[in-house]
């Protein structure tokens, strides 16, 4: 064992001489399970739109990037302890998360939150499930509603399909391609619920000249069409685009 | 893989399955019960070594030394699992990373601990962040592995040091008589004897480390689980090739079939070298084999 160990670190260390000379590797930090935002693909690679919007951001500023997969739940403790030094998982710019880890720009404007259930008069002050630790789940709670909370967005949708919730609350624009694809099953219920200040890439707080690098491409891909572009490409023509 | 699997929505159900289970995705699926294999196949060893040690120490005449070894038992085995995943292997990190950063940079001014984050100086990272993700993996699967080594050692040691007070004090008297010292008499005599009476315990212990591999899930490595759990998802035709309803439930099925094939098959081997252990032996089971050949 201790074997295994010091010859880890010796590998480590040997690594470490031969990386000198390169540039700095960004390992940026998803979930992996948030289809249209980031999701793994047939061929068990990450992708999505925000793989995307990442490895342009990279590119542009010449940067290497490593996509590192992290459960959701602890993705931003997993942040700061240093595991990977980006979060992009669809994750809303809020004052909570603002207090614990650093934000650029949204790269995808404010957007609606949306009920979904089996039928339209399904009770949205009754039990909604909602994935834990997402500002939905934190909406849900205010409403006074029941919270159901799950460890990942699909378990949310298998609970009102079995009938242990009575609607899930989440992103709309994740929920669109959901429901679509249910052929008629799932509905929306109600009103879209404004929520939250857009998605942005988390950062640690000491990182800021890397959040300047990002929070400048991101102005530059707002500018010249092309974050527009790619969020038509993920989300449809009907999403929320900037002007 | 196959060469018709270019438009899966044309294709007959067994080429379909065909296609469907050998996607990129399943083949990680399927590396991850290597994974679960190796981590097994590294821990039962070293956890008995730890194990081992431990009874040994606790055994011992030197009074620091049992101490030793009787705290290492006492706390880890008071310890909840779950939280000494969490705890232990954040620390044991942290702690390598400390140790790192005093001896590499010594010029560093700005704090270690700002709140909620614990940051070093970027050359005492453990991995580096220039490492290839491999070395990221290796890493977090060494931690894995020296973990459940001492948790499981713990308990090892526990069952060792009862499996040596257990070898008849007859056998040791004996050994005492022919004039071997201690040591002699607890390599020759002691440890030979002891593993019959061990074996119950270390295969119960073999058995829920089996059964604890999924905890490798929290220690950050993408295990059966975590694939069967992905996989299971349903999946709509916009973000795969090959859509699916919620089949958590089949690859969850799949998971109980393996982990149960595999405790069957570790009963069998533990029931085999039990008989082998109790041959000439002064236990009812020695006693037994020894009427049956008789």
């Amino acid at each position: 064992m201790k074997l295994i160990l010091a010859s880890t670190i010796l590998a480590m260390t040997a690594t470490a001489a031969l990386a000198d000379g390169h540039a700095t590797t960004i390992r940026m930090g998803t979930e992996g399970a948030y289809p249209p935002y980031n999701f793994i693909n047939d061929a068990g690679n990450v992708d999505g739109f925000e793989i995307e919007l990442g490895n342009e951001l990279c590119a542009r500023a010449e940067l290497t990037c490593e996509w590192v997969t992290n459960e959701w739940d602890s993705i931003i403790p997993n942040l700061t302890s240093g595991n990977y030094d980006t979060i992009m998982a669809g994750m809303s710019i809020t004052d909570e998360r603002d207090e614990v880890i650093d934000f650029t720009q949204n790269y995808f404007p404010p957007a609606d939150s949306a009920y979904v259930g089996l039928s339209e008069d399904a009770d949205i002050m009754g039990v909604i499930a909602a994935q834990t630790n997402t500002i939905q789940a934190g909406y849900v709670a205010e409403q006074g509603a029941t919270l159901l909370e799950y460890a990942t967005y699909d378990e949310t949708i298998a609970a009102v399909r079995n009938g242990e919730a009575d609607a899930v609350f989440a992103d709309r624009d994740a929920l669109v391609p959901t429901v679509e694809e249910s052929a008629g099953e799932l509905v929306f219920v109600g009103e879209g619920v404004p929520l939250g200040g857009g998605v942005g890439m988390g950062l640690r707080e000491s990182d800021t000249e890397l959040k300047e690098t990002f929070d400048a491409i991101i102005s530059e891909m707002k500018e010249d069409g092309t974050l527009n572009a790619l969020i038509v490409k993920w989300f449809g023509e009907g999403a929320a685009t900037y002007e | 893989m196959f060469s018709f699997c270019t438009d899966p929505d044309t294709l007959d159900t067994g080429r379909w399955l065909a296609c469907y289970l050998t996607t990129g995705r399943h083949l990680n699926f399927y590396a991850a019960f290597g994974t679960v294999l190796i981590l097994l196949a590294i821990t039962a060893p070293s956890a008995l070594a730890f194990g081992f040690a431990g009874a040994s120490a606790a055994r011992s005449g030197f009074a620091p030394l049992r101490w030793l070894g009787k705290g290492y038992i006492a706390i880890v085995r008071g310890v909840p699992d779950i939280a000494f995943f969490l705890f232990f292997v954040i620390a044991l990190d942290q702690g390598l990373e400390y140790l790192r950063h005093v001896t590499l940079c010594p010029n560093w001014e700005e704090p270690i601990r700002q709140g909620a984050n614990f940051l070093v100086c970027p050359e005492a990272k453990l991995p580096l962040s220039s490492a290839p993700q491999w070395v990221h993996e290796g890493y977090g699967f060494a931690l894995a592995v020296l973990t459940f080594a001492i948790v499981f050692g713990a308990f090892a040691a526990n069952v060792l040091f009862g499996a040596m007070q257990a070898v008849p004090r007859a056998q040791i008297e004996t050994a005492e008589a022919y004039g071997m010292t201690r040591r002699q008499t607890f390599r020759r005599i002691v440890v030979p004897q002891m593993w019959v009476y061990a074996l119950p315990g270390l295969g119960n212990l073999w058995m829920v480390l089996i059964k604890a591999t999924p905890l490798l899930f929290l220690l950050g490595v993408e295990d059966i689980v975590y694939w069967a759990r992905e996989l299971g998802a349903a999946k709509t035709p916009r973000f795969s090739d090959y859509p699916h309803p919620d089949w958590r439930m089949w690859y969850f099925l799949a998971l109980l079939i393996f982990y149960l094939a595999f405790t069957r098959v570790s009963e069998v081997v533990i029931a085999r070298l039990s008989d082998r252990l109790s041959h000439g032996q002064a236990t009812a089971a020695g006693e037994a084999l020894r009427k049956a050949r008789a």
